[in-house]
């Protein structure tokens, strides 16, 4: 694949800016229960109806630590191939809100439970590794809503306690193209470990996004804001761009940047300040004295090591190898643990390469299309695979295999019983095509006549005449080579 | 029969056994007791139809097997109790019902007890004379006008005024200890983790604990039996197998070795500390302990952390006390930052606005490694020293207090030399060690003192062993003259 070069700069009247991006991404843990409490966490249930006694802080409640998230943060750190700490610290992030019940946050901050880690991007000029700064456990707050009453603000604490991975990445990022990359990355992997659904509508993945710029080449970075809680990769990215752009007319004019936390207006597409860096606030950390600190033994590790399924990086080397796929084809594929299932199902019964071309093509343009994942497609694998095979085996052409692939969507039938019953099959009986053609050239003998003083566009016509009276159905390989064939005699 | 109220728990519980005494008739005499001892203030609530009816319940159906028989108690308003008021002395909880029982109370009603009423504490058990809290001052039997120590000033009280058989306190600096101490009665400290904390209002999470407040120390190790035991819904609870500390109480403790810390001779303790001090030493060689000089050379910085560590905690953990969700709420506030001003203004008493600031300001940016870490190392040194001299004796014994009861108002307007009263039992729970105060004698003035008893982590049963054989030996009477009813 040809490699384009790196282009994402902001173009100021003095130079070039190169944008750097690192990102808090707020990954809500896959588990039955919060990460303090027995409550559910399932999503969308009434407000106020997934709470303890624990999750709104009566006195005297206290957290016990729920195992399995644990196990879900240390699975996460592993696929990003990150070191596991054995030793780890939860603290209390003291600030006060309607929705944090305890008046602090359990979070991790000196001792986090993963530390640093890597993962790989595919961008068109190349791979890029971008680095993990650490992982760590903490609670989620619960939901204000300030629009349902005029003079009252109203709470939900279904979320509150709910556990989340908090991801920091390094300053490695340095474009909206990037972050789109990064995002889906980090989604697919907790996806494939099963770790997060990274559902970005129901707020399973939120991220803060760091953003600084500096004149191309600068080795010094520059003054960072951070935009907090953005949810789509949408907003990341015109989140981005608005404030890179910002930032670099603030040099441009001879002014400061402010480090200061800011707020993305998703309806005016502008991020404000929320707050400056002097009225940040005093988190006041202190390790949390109701918890002891989390010691993990390798043994756990080890154990959870070995059960990691195969990961979205390894498929891909293996689709290259095992299906001759090229990387920009794999890559699609092993995109999602869903998608490289059906296709690895496809490919069993079919031919791989022409799979591939399929399912990129008609099949995805068809979910896109309906928005619907591919766990949700109305053909499944065995059909699929089945119709890959008819074209194959050249039962049916390409074009009529799109039109069998369309009565699919619609009936859900396989595509054998459609090509039977509608009689789409092939003409590819070279007897049979000869009757067939040479009963059109009989009726056209003075453009076979023209055709043999030289006039060879008309061979299109002759090809047209063959569709037309097979309905479509004649093997457009095998008429070439007949028409050719008689049209010399 | 004679007066029930002034036995010993053991005592009445033989008694119930025995069928002596019904349950019912039991819990008439102490409310009878109680609703004559209105002038103490000890009581916050009580919950007597309640307890009338478990005790009707108990004489109908009698379990003798239980540790607790129809025995009803009365405990500190820190214990979370299901459907009864718990205010933890505070305003800010003048209406808070619990859904739950605290897992302490609920071993305790578990072994055949059952609620009489809660006992005044200082407010979120931050005093030392029960002067903090929101429902008035509490008066000590031992005298008019005296404090009953604190925090557990309602407990102690109420024991030695007869209106409870026994009772559980909650100790962060001494809050169990001292008010012991000041009423001539017996106080356990259990070690950290030993009793659970789910569901006691906390103060301080670090040096919370709950503990027996008894008359005799038979009476203390049926309670500890009781109360304690691990419980899987507090992450900091000990899990080991419940000991029977009753049944397994002895009183030879010859051979034992007593440890002297040079380091509990304070200025200007009055006389009488230190000859109540060399009284209990010369007790226990004569019951044949050897008694060794040790040094503990971090005590002096004992007062300093605590006084920095509990703040801190307190201070996040009150921070739940926002008016929003439960407890007390101001009409006044416009928004929300005014309500959580208002509420917490009118909600929250002197002294813990005072411990919140404090805590605040130490696990502030900047302040921090300064304060917080610092203590938190210094608090390390202070358990080595412990755990140094526990290689070489098996308990230590200091004075409980530097002094007896004092009068109500004495020290309010003076907060550092209240809590200078609890320079020696405050090292105790930053090294999370069990100790016992037991009455000893009295000082000049007729009032009770006593004696503190500190073992290795987990060695209860050491230390009550020891006390056991120190009350028999020890002349101690608590002479109280009911002058309040």
């Amino acid at each position: 694949m040809s490699k384009e070069k790196f282009d994402y700069f902001i173009k100021g009247e003095k130079g070039k800016y190169e944008v750097v991006i690192g990102l808090e991404v707020h990954a809500q843990v896959l588990s039955k229960s919060k990460l303090f409490s027995g409550s559910s966490t399932k999503f969308g249930a009434d407000p106020n109806n997934q709470v303890s006694l624990i999750d709104s802080a009566f006195p005297g409640m206290l957290p016990v630590i729920n195992e399995e998230c644990v196990k879900q943060a240390v699975r996460t750190g592993l696929g990003l191939n990150a070191k596991i700490n054995n030793y780890s610290v939860f603290d209390r992030k003291n600030y006060f809100y309607a929705d944090l019940p305890q008046g602090y946050q359990i979070s991790q901050y000196k001792n986090p439970i993963v530390g640093e880690g890597k993962v790989l991007l595919d961008m068109p000029y190349g791979s890029k590794e971008i680095g993990i700064e650490r992982l760590h456990l903490e609670q989620d707050a619960g939901k204000s809503i300030h629009d349902m009453d005029p003079s009252n603000t109203y709470v939900d604490l279904n979320r509150s306690g709910i556990a989340l991975m908090e991801i920091v990445s390094k300053p490695d990022l340095r474009s909206p193209d990037e972050v789109n990359a990064y995002i889906k990355k980090l989604r697919s992997i907790m996806r494939y470990l099963g770790t997060c659904d990274g559902n970005m509508q129901e707020g399973s993945l939120r991220a803060d996004v760091n953003v600084s710029v500096r004149k191309e080449g600068d080795k010094n970075f520059g003054t960072r804001c951070e935009i907090k809680n953005v949810n789509s990769i949408k907003f990341m990215q015109m989140a981005i761009e608005y404030e890179a752009a910002r930032q670099v007319e603030l040099i441009e004019n001879g002014k400061e940047i402010d480090q200061e936390t800011r707020l993305f207006d998703t309806k005016k597409n502008e991020t404000r300040s929320m707050r400056s860096k002097e009225d940040a606030h005093d988190y006041r950390y202190f390790p949390d004295p109701d918890l002891l600190p989390l010691k993990l033994e390798q043994k756990l590790i080890d154990e959870l090591k070995k059960s990691l399924p195969e990961l979205p990086d390894k498929k891909k080397e293996r689709f290259i190898k095992e299906y001759e796929l090229n990387a920009y084809e794999a890559n699609v594929l092993v995109s999602e643990k869903e998608i490289s299932d059906y296709y690895e199902e496809v490919a069993k019964f079919s031919d791989k390469k022409l799979a591939a071309t399929w399912m990129m093509g008609d099949l995805f343009a068809m979910l896109n299309d309906k928005g619907l994942d591919i766990s949700k497609s109305p053909i499944s694998a065995k059909h699929f695979a089945e119709l890959i095979q008819s074209i194959k085996s050249g039962e049916i052409s390409g074009r009529i295999a799109k039109e069998v692939f369309e009565i699919m969507v619609e009936s859900g039938d396989n595509p054998k019983k459609i090509i039977e019953s509608k009689g789409m099959k092939q003409q590819s009986d070279p007897k049979e095509l000869e009757k067939m053609i040479n009963e059109i050239l009989s009726k056209n003998k003075d453009k076979v006549d023209q055709y043999k003083a030289g006039k060879e566009k008309l061979f299109g016509f002759f090809v047209g005449q063959v569709m037309k009276l097979s309905g479509g159905k004649a093997n457009p390989q095998l008429t070439n080579e007949i028409l050719k064939k008689l049209l010399k005699g | 029969m004679a007066d029930i109220t002034n036995q010993s728990l053991n005592e009445i519980i033989e008694n119930v056994k025995t069928k002596k005494v019904s349950s019912t008739d039991l819990t008439k005499a102490y409310i009878k007791n109680i609703e004559s001892a209105k002038k103490l203030n000890a009581f916050v609530t009580t919950t007597f139809d309640q307890a009338l009816d478990k005790a009707k319940q108990f004489d109908n159906k009698p379990n003798f097997d239980q540790l607790l028989p129809g025995i009803p108690l009365a405990v500190k308003d820190l214990f979370c109790t299901e459907n009864t008021k718990t205010t933890a002395g505070s305003n800010i909880l003048n209406n808070f019902i619990p859904s739950y029982e605290s897992t302490v109370t609920k071993n305790l009603w578990n072994d055949g007890s059952f609620l009489l009423g809660k006992l005044n504490c200082d407010e979120f058990a931050m005093g030392s004379s029960n002067e903090t809290s929101h429902y008035g001052n509490v008066i000590n039997p031992v005298g008019d006008q005296l404090v009953p120590g604190g925090s557990s000033g309602g407990s102690s009280s109420a024991l030695a005024a007869d209106l409870t058989p026994a009772t559980i306190g909650t100790d962060t600096g001494g809050s169990i200890r001292q008010p012991a101490s000041f009423t001539g009665t017996v106080g356990l400290k259990p070690t950290y983790g030993l009793c659970s904390r789910w569901g006691i209002v906390a103060f301080a999470s670090s040096l919370d604990q709950a503990g027996p407040m008894t008359k005799t120390i038979k009476d203390c190790a049926i309670m500890l039996e009781s109360m304690s035991g691990f419980d899987e819904k507090d992450s900091t609870s000990i899990n080991k197998k419940k000991e029977q500390y009753s049944k397994n109480l002895k009183d030879n403790i010859k051979g034992l070795k007593i440890g002297i810390p040079k380091e509990y001779r304070v200025d200007n303790m009055p006389k009488e500390v230190d000859e109540l001090w060399e009284k209990g030493k010369k007790i226990l060689k004569d019951l044949g302990a050897q008694l060794i000089d040790i040094s503990l050379p971090h005590t002096k910085y004992a007062l300093p952390t605590y006084y920095i560590v509990a703040p801190a905690e307190a201070s996040s953990n009150l921070a739940r006390y926002d008016g929003v969700r439960y407890g007390y709420r101001s009409k006044q506030g416009k928004d929300l930052i005014e309500m959580y001003e208002k509420t917490r203004s009118e909600g929250f008493g002197d002294e813990v606005k005072r411990r919140i600031l404090i805590g605040t300001y130490v696990l502030s940016s900047g302040y921090y490694d300064a304060y917080y870490l610092k203590a938190q190392k210094v608090r390390q040194l202070i358990k080595k020293d412990f755990d140094d001299s526990f290689t070489k004796i098996d308990a230590i014994l200091t004075p409980s207090t530097p002094s007896s009861a004092f009068k109500i108002g004495e020290k309010t307007n003076d907060p550092v030399s209240m809590y200078l009263n609890d320079i020696f039992t405050v090292p105790v729970n930053l090294a999370g060690l069990p100790a016992l105060s037991m009455p000893a004698g009295v000082d000049k003035k007729g009032y009770p003192l006593g004696l503190q008893l500190i073992g290795k982590a987990l060695d209860e049963q050491k230390i009550l062993n020891i006390g056991y054989a120190f009350e028999k030996n020890c002349d101690f009477k608590n002479e109280i003259k009911k002058w309040w009813s």
